[in-house]
């Protein structure tokens, strides 16, 4: 599968947890796209820093070859299911009161 | 860029008390499924060609088909502070609801 596919699949399963399996239902919340806008401010930084020096190097053949800040398009996918899975992992968890 | 990443997110646990670290076993609770998921997309895309690093510009620790333990470390320092980020927007917009709030703590 190419990085891009990957990318579009993560997205789609992490929709679906956050909307139908943890129901946190973040991605509802303002709370949530304020965090994110402040995540991807600093993701757009890292990735231009590591993909501008050639820290990371990708294949253009996995791609479908837009860039943003240097860093093809697909990562901002993979940050924001990153991201995304972890937060609503870390509201389910305090909703359950699992860790008191 | 770890460095950055702990310097711009974790003064957040001081001055805004955002309390992960000081519930660090609910982080890695929410971490640890997560980040074993994203290394195997990671051991899969390296496999693949999809990307890789310059190892000349890592540590030089290398763990199974070559990735750099900056990776692994990646995959803790990213997800807390994507966790501060969130109890900081909390902390500062009261009336947000976020989903946990029956949970107490």
């Amino acid at each position: 599968m190419s990085y891009t596919l990957l990318t579009l699949v993560a997205i789609a399963l992490t929709v679906a947890m956050d909307m139908k399996v943890l129901r946190t239902r973040l991605l509802t919340r303002k709370v949530f796209w304020t965090s994110y806008a402040i995540i991807l401010f600093f993701q757009l930084i890292t990735n231009w820093w590591l993909t501008s020096n050639l820290i990371v190097s990708y294949s253009e053949d996995f791609i479908i070859g837009a860039r943003i800040a240097a860093a093809p398009i697909e990562d901002l996918g993979f940050g924001f299911a990153l991201v995304t899975n972890v937060m609503a992992l870390w509201v389910y968890w305090g909703r359950r009161g699992s860790f008191r | 860029m770890l460095a950055f990443t702990i310097v711009a997110s974790f003064w957040l646990e001081i001055v805004l008390k955002v309390r992960v670290l000081a519930r660090i076993r609910r982080a890695f609770a929410a971490i640890l499924p997560v980040a074993v998921v994203f290394l195997i997309w990671v051991f899969y895309a390296v496999n693949q060609g999809h990307w890789s690093y310059d190892i000349k510009q890592t540590l030089g620790v290398t763990g199974p088909l070559g990735v750099p333990l900056e990776e692994f470390l990646f995959f803790l320092i990213v997800p807390i502070a994507a966790i501060m980020t969130i109890e900081a927007v909390r902390r500062v917009k009261r009336h947000w609801i976020v989903g946990d709030e029956d949970g107490g703590l």
